[in-house]
């Protein structure tokens, strides 16, 4: 519900963002060189007035909505601590959900990534989607990941899970995961598996199949 | 109806095979009460160590860790402080590198005895070459704490899990989870949380 709200006002706010400075540059080509269309200039001036209280109404509002999301590098994280985590392990929608718990720390989870990427493409079709899940250190987020995330042009949905108190929620994800990852979940509806383990792509889409038929 | 009757046989099969894989992933190792055997590993000064080594220990704080895993460095500082107090109580760090070092070359001895040296480890950092010990023990990751009571049976798993509960911050941690279980034992209690979970990196085969 979070990210679809910050999703929509987010894209309101560029929006309206664009809107306002299209409309001062329309503004400005017409008062230097039309001025005789002064009259018009100002009637525009004042709907951009008005425009640009909507943004910063807006922009308040995003403020609030998305106090977890830091923004540099173009890449936005979406963090979570597990309570706010919890609901990409729980979604009813008949669809099934690749969860993959991973760190740009982890080599084999890094090597593992292109076979989940290369799912989430190839089974869109089939009602798939692949979660990247972050376990990265904070101090990282802006040093390591972030340009991870951009270098390596991730499509699938990426989130970081940001709660130091492992030892409440691992047995939450599994009671049979130790800690260490890599480490996936697929499920649909109700039906999940756990593996604590490194996938092939071969691998990966044998077991994603399973619950598909 | 009829698409219930379909998704039955697929319900059992779902059921098989996450049975099977369940078989998989427990893992074979030391439970709590379990008798950890005794092992002769080389140190980074060459010399073999073994926990019988060890006349005056009451116990021992097995921690497999490594050089090139970032959680476990986050803690190392932490596992040098754990030897610096419990040392002297009789509860030794016994830290243990299991990865395989040709997939890790950071971890090779030579680059252990730079780390040991750098961060001044005063407890003995021993690899497990040929990789046989930390599979004894059920150990998954780096780091991944046992600690181990001496009785008259042998050296007893009375914890296993993490340091602490928090990996990034040691100044934010609320409960040291090691530091309970060996201050329980020092006087003759049972260890209240033997067991917790956390992230860390697999330990490399």
């Amino acid at each position: 519900m979070k990210i679809v709200l910050h999703k929509t006002l987010n894209r309101f706010l560029h929006k309206s963002l664009l809107n306002y400075k299209k409309c001062k540059e329309v503004l400005f080509n017409f008062i230097v060189m039309k001025l005789k269309a002064l009259f018009v200039a100002i009637l525009l001036m004042a709907s951009c007035k008005e425009n640009s209280k909507i943004t910063e109404v807006v922009k308040e509002t995003t403020k609030e909505v998305a106090v977890n999301t830091s923004e540099t590098n173009d890449v936005k994280l979406e963090i979570y601590d597990f309570a706010g985590f919890e609901q990409f392990l729980n979604k009813k929608d008949d669809k099934t959900y690749v969860v993959n718990f991973w760190a740009t720390w982890c080599a084999p989870c890094v090597k593992e990534l292109p076979y989940f990427e290369k799912l989430n493409s190839e089974y869109q079709s089939k009602n798939v989607e692949v979660i990247l899940v972050s376990l990265d250190f904070p101090h990282m987020y802006d040093k390591k990941l972030k340009p991870f995330i951009k270098e390596n042009a991730l499509k699938s949905k990426v989130i970081v899970l940001e709660d130091p108190d492992m030892n409440s929620w691992i047995p939450k994800v599994d009671k049979g995961w130790s800690g260490s990852i890599p480490a996936t979940v697929i499920y649909k509806n109700d039906t999940s598996r756990f593996y604590e383990q490194s996938f092939n792509y071969e691998e990966l889409q044998q077991e994603v199949n399973q619950f598909l038929k | 109806m009829k698409k219930l009757i379909k998704l039955v046989p697929a319900a059992i099969l779902v059921l098989f095979i996450s049975a099977f894989t369940l078989n998989k992933t427990v893992s074979n190792g030391y439970g709590i009460g379990d008798i950890a055997e005794d092992f002769s590993l080389k140190n980074i000064d060459g010399n073999m160590v073994s926990l019988s080594d060890y006349k005056e220990a009451k116990g021992f704080i097995v921690t497999f860790t490594c050089n090139t895993c970032p959680f476990a460095v986050m803690y190392e500082d932490r596992i040098q402080a754990l030897n610096e107090k419990y040392a002297p109580k009789g509860y030794p760090v016994i830290a243990i590198m299991p990865n395989n070092t040709d997939v890790k070359p950071g971890d090779a001895l030579p680059e252990m005895k730079k780390r040991a040296e750098e961060k001044g480890f005063t407890f003995p950092y021993l690899i497990d070459e040929g990789q046989h010990v930390y599979p004894k023990f059920g150990a998954t990751k780096t780091p991944h704490i046992y600690v181990l009571e001496k009785t008259n049976k042998g050296n007893v798993v009375k914890y296993i899990g993490a340091i602490d509960d928090n990996h990034t911050d040691a100044s934010a941690v609320k409960v040291k989870f090691v530091e309970n279980a060996v201050d329980a034992l020092l006087v003759g209690k049972e260890v209240e949380q033997k067991e917790t979970k956390a992230i860390g990196c697999t330990i490399k085969v």
